[in-house]
């Protein structure tokens, strides 16, 4: 099938990568404006405390301070998903990261040097870092114009009667598993520039990955228009969810840029990356699954505890993915699922690739094993058995169209040897083999009341093809699949198509980089508006050729004859003439694609998603029973892809995915005590280096989705959603012990193995 | 704050400034000279994105100071190239997808080109030694190795 097509299916380089190897690519640590300023913000000393006074006059005098902020210079608009957050703190902080006051100056060692001048008065408060604590009635109030510490915010889904499943089941398993804390570690810090034009228009350089949102937050919070806000994206050196949020660094950047009425850009250290940012949100969830005699699962019942921090940003609203991995990633008849989110002292959470389903993936493929064992069936064999296939509906009432989960985990056994005895070694090390699958939206994710992105193709007179897409590039590739998809609908080169995405002024709009979308959504965008560019190319061409439009294609750039392959014009020569003829045209073509889904009801129901991703990752793992040090040795990675549009850039996403789900299983944990960082430093916080990476095995199982792009489903983030619980449960396989929270550290591997 | 002269060697290029003796090499060649190719992912010796070569030996940017850097012989990612044309490493990092945000990818380069200087044909093992300090959050360094790998390979 593959051969079908010129440009669909090819290891295409990434278009950027040309600019980024050479040093060439700007990332806004790289952008300087004329007059620009430098921003820092004064961070809180406290996690808790009464802002009594602050003192900026020392600061001000300081030669090179352009201007000093306060809460008081700023309207009182908050930020965040509950418009909890005010970008300059008030009267009182709320967490280490706070923001209390901010310099602009004209280098940043100034800027640095000021923020020491300014004098805050604080009135310590006692604080609360444990969220079950939190909502004891004795806790000292978070928010004050609150009642209590509970996040008015609750997901909550029944399905079936989990009374009655557990009445039928012959197994039972229980468990309270504990997730913590870890952060992105984007190799870019966070930075932003934000410059006003002599009409009072903002123009802000943001990493953001979803311009639109937050051209229209920044709006609200700055009382300004959306209309007078630009966002151009520079080369953003990562994301993966951080960018999913306004921060309000970024706000007070405007702010300061206002006030001082120069460009200013802030710029983060990466201590304030570690210490300033969000975290991906940890969770206490306690779960309870049952089986029947047969091996098929009877109902699921989880609570899931979230400490959201101190004010809501997306962390707090994961359950509404985490809920699928319970729901629909096996079918289970009987489901309850329900969330208490708490507020402490403790930074706060957002978005993290996966989105709530590494946790909840990792909480119900543990319990998947545990089931199995009880039931004395293969974990294999009693997944495949429990597995969806095409036709199925979820509890949630999503769709499944195209499944290959039962292929992805044959696959992925194979790929590890599953059947392989490695019980006959003996000693201190031991091996073992895991496997974990996953369930998540792969045809984009109605969150908002539209799920769209435009597409624009423009075609210049030397053939050369333009697509402005409202998808933006965060590095995952996606510019480059879109021109791919654009050459072959238009019967072009990839070479020959260029693609702008970086500025909100002139590209059309989309909900942005988040739920793996921008393949499928964006990309079925570019397939219809290269269609219908192509359909007005051939329809020119006709009259010119003495054909009907019906008996004419184009490929490599040719417009030919279909009947006579030989009879053929190049395409610019078309477009030229007819661009210059009398009443001349050119070719300018849009489409506005949003997939045929629905918003999820008020009981978490509904089709969100045009299609959905599945997949297997296989773990073999080697634990030394003495030191309690796990490896990864080998991952083995099924998906289903529907089709795999470039090989190369969907194999990088999914071995950067596991490398994530590695760190996520077992290195990384940013240590929280009272609310302080412990360890900021990337010698502390350690993610996996090239040392820690296991040989990495890709299976592309192609199920060819009818709705997406010729085929594709997204898959940007499946590659860490199973990783950790792979790894989970191949550590039992290896030493028969459950670790039930992560990171699966030495510590708890000798802690388990001494309880045995 | 007194500042020190000194001139070093950037991309074959002499340079003369005059800078605050604690201004880092990595400052030096982003702000002073205005060559930002190469990146700040730390600034304290951990990430590798800062990496040049100095002297033809890979080197974290970040942690040598001003008066360090005096007559030094400094190549950056952006004097790999040769008249438009990219170096081996960078058109094998471009063609194996060994690139994503690219953030990391002129440390990796530079630290990969260091090891290919000494070793045109090195194992995988090698590659890995030569980028251990090099982190990348984004590619699982699968590619990165087949990238480094693959350079002298395909004569
Ligand atoms: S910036 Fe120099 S090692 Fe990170
Ligand atoms: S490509 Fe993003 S950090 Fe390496």
């Amino acid at each position: 099938m593959s051969n079908l097509y010129s440009n669909i299916g090819k290891r295409v380089p990434k278009l950027d990568a040309p600019d980024k190897a050479t040093g060439r690519a700007r990332y806004p640590q790289d952008l300087t404006l004329p007059g620009m300023l430098h921003g820092k913000i004064l961070w809180s000393r406290y996690p808790h405390a009464k802002i009594v006074n602050i003192d900026t006059s020392e600061a001000l005098k300081i030669p090179g301070v352009m201007s000093v902020i306060t809460a008081k210079d700023l309207p009182y608009r908050n930020s965040g998903f509950m418009k909890d957050n005010p970008p300059l703190k008030r009267d009182k902080v709320r967490s280490l990261r706070d923001e209390v006051a901010a310099v602009a100056a004209v280098t940043e060692e100034i800027a640095e040097a000021a923020l020491e001048h300014i004098k805050v008065e604080y009135m310590e408060l006692p604080g609360i870092f444990d969220p079950e604590e939190a909502l004891r009635e004795s806790a000292p109030l978070i928010h004050e114009e609150n009642k209590n510490n509970l996040v008015k915010m609750k997901y909550k889904f029944e399905h079936g009667d989990v009374e009655e499943g557990r009445k039928h089941s012959a197994h039972v398993v229980k468990g309270r598993f504990k997730l913590h804390f870890v952060t992105h570690t984007c190799l870019g810090t966070c930075c932003c520039i934000a410059d006003f034009d002599s009409k009072g228009k903002l123009i802000m350089y943001s990493p953001s990955q979803v311009p639109f949102l937050h051209q229209k937050d920044m709006a609200d919070v700055l009382g300004m228009s959306g209309s007078d806000i630009r966002i151009i994206q520079p080369t953003i050196g990562g994301a993966f969810g951080s960018k999913l949020d306004l921060y309000p660094y970024e706000i007070i950047c405007a702010h300061l840029a206002r006030i001082a009425g120069r460009p200013v850009r802030i710029s983060f250290t990466r201590m304030e990356e570690f210490c300033c940012t969000p975290t991906r949100q940890p969770a206490i969830i306690e779960s309870e699954a049952g089986v029947d005699a047969d091996g098929k699962l009877t109902f699921r019942e989880a609570h899931i505890i979230l400490d959201a921090g101190a004010y809501v940003s997306w962390g707090p609203t994961i359950p509404y993915v985490m809920m699928n991995s319970f729901s629909s990633l096996y079918r289970v008849p009987n489901v309850s699922f329900d969330t208490t989110i708490a507020y402490t002292n403790n930074i706060y959470a957002g978005a993290f690739r996966g989105y709530g389903n590494p946790q909840g993936t990792f909480v119900v493929e543990t319990q998947m094993d545990e089931l199995a064992e009880l039931v004395n069936m293969d974990p294999l064999v009693f997944r495949i058995l429990n597995s969806n296939r095409p036709g199925e509906t979820t509890p949630q009432g999503m769709k499944v169209t195209t499944c290959g989960l039962e292929e992805c985990l044959k696959r992925a056994a194979k790929g590890i040897n599953w059947h392989e005895d490695r019980r006959g070694v003996t000693g201190k090390i031991r091996r073992g083999v895991g496997l974990a699958s996953f369930f998540h939206v792969g045809g984009g994710a109605r969150v908002y009341r539209s799920d769209g992105c435009g597409a624009i193709v423009k075609i210049d007179d030397f053939g050369q093809v333009t697509l402005i897409t409202g998808s933006s590039e965060i590095g995952q590739g996606s510019e480059t699949v879109l021109a791919q998809i654009t050459a072959e609908e238009l019967g072009v080169r990839v070479e020959d198509v260029k693609v702008i995405n970086s500025d909100t002024d002139i590209k059309p709009w989309d909900v942005g980089v988040h739920a793996s979308r921008t393949t499928f959504i964006a990309g079925n965008a570019a397939r219809i508006a290269a269609a219908k560019a192509k359909r007005k190319i051939l329809e020119m061409a006709a009259p010119e050729m003495g054909l009907q439009c019906d008996e004419l294609d184009i490929n490599n750039r040719f417009i030919y004859y279909k009947a006579n392959p030989e009879k053929r014009v190049r395409f610019d020569k078309i477009l030229r003439k007819k661009h210059f003829d009398y009443n001349g045209n050119i070719i300018v073509t849009e489409h506005f694609y949003d997939p045929p889904t629905q918003r999820q009801d008020r009981n978490f129901k509904g089709n969100v998603s045009a299609t959905y991703a599945f997949g297997t990752q296989a773990a073999e793992v080697e634990v030394d029973t003495e030191t309690g040090i796990v490896r990864v040795l080998k991952m083995v990675v099924a998906d289903d892809v529907g089709k795999a549009l470039n090989p190369m850039l969907l194999e990088g996403q999914l071995e950067g995915g596991i490398a994530q789900g590695i760190g996520y299983g077992i290195y990384e944990n940013l240590i929280l005590d009272k609310g302080r960082v412990m360890n900021p430093t990337f010698l502390d916080y350690k993610i996996p280096t090239v040392n820690d990476m296991p040989e990495i095995k890709v299976e592309m199982v192609e199920t060819h989705d009818e709705e997406g792009p010729f085929g594709a489903k997204g898959i940007a983030e499946s590659g860490s959603i199973p990783t950790a619980a792979a790894i989970a449960n191949a550590v039992y396989d290896a030493i028969g012990v459950r670790i039930k929270g992560l990171p699966i550290s030495p510590e708890k591997v000798l802690k388990a193995l001494s309880k045995k | 704050m007194n500042k020190i002269s000194l001139d070093l060697t950037v991309n074959g290029q002499v340079y003369e400034i005059s800078v605050s003796p604690t201004l880092t090499l990595l400052d030096i060649l982003r702000y002073e000279i205005g060559l930002t190719g190469t990146k700040k992912g730390c600034g304290t010796g951990d990430c590798g994105a800062c990496t040049v070569l100095v002297n033809g030996r890979a080197a974290n940017a970040c942690l040598i100071l001003a008066p360090d850097a005096k007559g030094a012989d400094i190549t950056t990612i952006e004097g790999l190239a040769v008249e438009g044309e990219l170096h081996p490493i960078q058109q094998a990092f471009v063609d194996h997808g060994a690139i994503q945000c690219g953030f990391c990818s002129p440390g990796m380069i530079m630290s990969a080109a260091d090891l290919l200087n000494r070793n045109p044909n090195p194992t995988a093992e090698e590659a890995k030694n030569a980028i251990s300090g090099n982190l990348c959050r984004c590619t699982g360094y699968i590619k990165i190795i087949e990238a480094i790998t693959a350079v002298n390979k395909h004569e």
